[in-house]
């Protein structure tokens, strides 16, 4: 397959920084639910 | 005080079960499965993540004007339409630069130069910077309503950028090819198995999309609360202080 090089890259590109934003995510919302008690959270 | 679950729900983590799969089976179909294209050969196979990049930012661009608009008009107005309208926009900005950068290689192996100031490229890229600065905006300091007000204002102008990236292929002489699926008077015979690849790309975009947008809305509240449980903290230290001194 010609090419190759570049299709994956942008597979790559696009996955990995979904992947790497949604982590930052759930970081912070880890880090940020440590001080809020369960019942103030609408979702829970 | 408890971290579990922080922001997830039922509903989300079977959401992101389902998105798991759906990017394993784009990736199947994208790159191993679906045929190549008669003009762009294999480079074709870049565009199940480009298209659906570029769309989704639009999507989220205009959720972000709607939520903003949403939160302006008095009988709605809401925090949680700002926190969706930040969320949308960030994930919005996340899409764009994928779409940005794919298309950067798409077009280094068609067009044979990674980048260049078309009307396309540089619309997007313009809309793009302007949502960074919506974002930095956002992060200017004030109460949350004062937040919330300057950047639904914003968001209200910015959206207006959208027509003019998507018609620029129009407007203007592009290297930038006419929409294929849905553009006005376009004839593109697109094969079924590439049409239905393409349809997978958005569908799991979208899943992408309202999987991020629910989990940083909540974070995004639940860093609202520490900032007015801060606030409040700081404020009945002052007090104290204040009845000491006054004793």
């Amino acid at each position: 397959m010609d090419d190759l090089g570049f299709i994956v890259a942008s597979y790559v590109v696009t996955f990995a920084s979904v992947a790497l934003y949604a982590r930052g995510v759930l970081y912070r919302s880890r880090k940020a639910a440590r001080d809020v008690p369960r019942d103030k959270r609408p979702w829970l | 005080m408890s971290n579990d679950r922080a922001t997830s729900t039922p509903f989300t983590k079977g959401l992101g079960f389902f998105v798991v799969l759906g990017i394993a089976l784009l990736i199947i179909l994208g790159i191993f499965v679906s045929p190549a294209d008669v003009n762009q050969g294999e480079s074709v196979r870049i565009m199940y993540a480009h298209v659906p990049g570029a769309w989704l930012a639009y999507l989220a661009f205009v959720m972000t004007a709607v939520s903003s608009a949403a939160y302006l008009w008095k009988r709605t107005r809401s925090l949680t339409w700002d926190r969706i309208a930040g969320a949308s926009a960030e994930v919005g900005v996340l899409f764009m630069g994928i779409s940005l950068v794919t298309g950067s290689l798409w077009g280094r192996l068609t067009w044979g130069t990674y980048w260049t100031w078309d009307a396309r490229l540089t619309t997007t890229a313009f809309l793009f910077v302007t949502y960074i600065g919506y974002l930095a905006v956002r992060g200017l300091g004030g109460t949350h309503q004062q937040r919330a007000r300057r950047s639904a204002v914003l968001a209200l102008l910015a959206v207006l950028e959208i027509p003019l990236v998507h018609f620029s292929v129009e407007l203007w002489n592009t290297l930038h090819q006419e929409a294929s699926v849905a553009g006005r008077g376009t004839d593109v015979e697109m094969n079924g198995l590439m049409l239905f690849t393409l349809f997978l790309g958005v569908v799991v975009f979208t899943l992408m999309y309202v999987w991020l947008v629910l989990h940083r809305q909540r974070s995004l509240m639940l860093e609202d609360m520490l900032d007015d449980s801060g606030l409040d903290n700081a404020l009945s230290e002052r007090r104290a202080e204040a009845t000491q001194a006054g004793h």
